[in-house]
């Protein structure tokens, strides 16, 4: 068990906010979760641990021809397994995703947010969505690469799975990793959590999945929920994006554009001011005379 | 009230003055974060153990609640028990919903009887039920026992009745439950997670 930080959670990142990244002491280090997939069962203990612990709401499941509980994840959905069925050689492959946030290091989210403080992303590599502090406008959906984050439009803020940040932070790990019957959800250091990864994908070579891969794509820096992917040639099967960025687009450049808007203002209020103390005030016409 | 062009012109200046610097730099946020408090931190923890398969998975429940006059307890969560080495934390899908069986709505506090004949359950109270089974129990007992096989050896034993266990005993019930059936000569006792 990792130490935890002595007070508060110190925060690396915050949505919408030019305050800089304390960097005063160390925090301890970084979490991770590690989801072997060739260890899952599908036994969705993970997603009825997840509702339980967040006390999200029950929604009812149907049957469209899959082991699935549900079509998709929602604003009360926040973790899904996900189950495709795929020929692999001839054979019948069951492909299962554990379908949550990956918490990238780099969150294509908080780099879209406009609203101050709305995501958060902490020292200990979580990224946190505070609801608090949501405006609603749906553009750190379009902002994650991975298609995680759910709008309510009853409370009309956006969710998703905070990794138990509540649990974290009182030493204890989260819900999902704790319920797992098989341990195919690890869950430690990013540093542990990397090395056993790539211990678990050269076992699976040795055992003829030449293919295995540890997803951690570095496209958004790395994630905090990494995957043991058994067949790593098929990961569109998963819906795995294979080199997923942070920011698709001209949502990269919002923090950028919205500076430069700023400076312009400055820039214009500077300019005005220095106008003023070269020429100084206009005088009516009519008072000259 | 009136505002001259010059009033218009310094709120405008303002408000861009303070966009400006909110924008490049200046912010009050603070950079350390409260996360929400832990909800299981005020409850009491009872060990138990999973009332479904026979697995018997240890679980912790967190309870509400002092049971005063004006409060009830309640269980707010469950999850598994590291130390129980059965299953060392984990719980499966059903497990880790064992809560809603404590605290669903529908869950009966009273024992049920349904009278020969009738379509309708009723409900009775503890001590009817209990003297009811007792009555049923010996009846049964006095009317299936069997002293002596057709051998002629002395068998003593209890045909008429049969005792299923449940996966949710602990190794103490189990005994107590042997110890008792034995003592009345019935010889059919099985467990739940046979059947």
């Amino acid at each position: 068990m990792a130490q935890l930080p002595a007070s508060g959670l110190a925060i690396r990142r915050m949505s919408a906010s030019s305050t800089p990244a304390p960097g005063i002491r160390s925090e301890g280090p970084e979490y991770a979760k590690l989801v072997d997939i060739s260890r899952c069962i599908g036994c969705k203990g993970c997603e009825i641990a997840c509702k339980e612990w967040n006390e999200l709401g029950i929604e009812p499941t149907e049957n469209f021809g899959s082991f699935q509980s549900h079509r998709d994840l929602s604003a009360d959905t926040w973790l899904l397994m996900r189950f495709t069925e795929v020929e692999v050689g001839g054979d019948v492959a069951w492909f299962i995703k554990k379908d949550a946030c990956l918490h990238c290091a780099e969150p294509g989210c908080l780099f879209a947010c406009p609203a101050p403080g709305a995501i958060v992303q902490y020292e200990n590599g979580i990224v946190d969505f505070n609801q608090a502090n949501c405006i609603g406008c749906q553009l750190c959906v379009s902002g994650c690469p991975f298609d995680i984050p759910r709008f309510n439009p009853a409370t009309r803020k956006v969710y998703k799975c905070n990794m138990c940040i509540d649990r974290v932070e009182a030493g204890l790990e989260p819900a999902c990793a704790k319920t797992c019957p098989t341990n195919a959800i690890s869950w430690g250091t990013k540093e542990d959590m990397v090395a056993l990864g790539e211990r678990k994908v050269e076992g699976l070579r040795a055992r003829g999945l030449a293919n295995a891969v540890l997803y951690d794509p570095p496209g958004v820096g790395g994630t905090h929920m990494m995957y043991v992917v058994p067949h790593g040639d098929q990961l569109d099967q998963y819906d795995l994006p294979a080199d997923p960025t942070a920011g698709a687009g001209a949502l990269a450049m919002l923090g950028t554009v919205r500076k430069l808007g700023a400076s312009a203002l400055g820039l214009g209020l500077l300019a005005a001011g220095l106008h003023y103390l070269g020429f100084g005030p206009q005088v009516p016409e009519e008072d000259a005379k | 009230m009136t505002i001259s062009r010059r009033d218009l012109l310094k709120g405008t200046a303002l408000a861009a003055g303070g966009t400006f610097v909110s924008a490049l730099g200046f912010d009050l946020q603070p950079a350390y974060a409260q996360s929400r408090e832990l909800k299981i931190s005020g409850a009491r923890e009872y060990k138990t153990v999973c009332p479904y398969c026979a697995v018997g998975c240890g679980t912790i429940a967190y309870v509400h609640g002092s049971g005063g006059l004006n409060t009830t307890r309640s269980v707010i969560h469950v999850e598994g028990d590291p130390d129980s080495p059965i299953n060392g934390g984990t719980l499966c899908p059903k497990g880790a919903a064992q809560m809603q069986l404590a605290m669903s709505p529908r869950l009966e506090h009273s024992p049920k009887y349904r009278a020969p004949g009738s379509s309708e359950w009723e409900d009775v109270d503890w001590e009817w039920a209990m003297s009811w089974f007792a009555r049923k129990y010996k009846d049964a007992r006095d009317a299936t026992f069997v002293e002596r096989d057709a051998q002629g050896r002395t068998v003593n034993r209890c045909e008429g009745i049969g005792w299923v266990g449940s996966a949710t005993v602990t190794n103490e019930d189990a005994y107590l439950i042997t110890k008792t059936q034995r003592a009345m000569g019935i010889v059919y006792m099985d467990h739940q997670a046979r059947i």
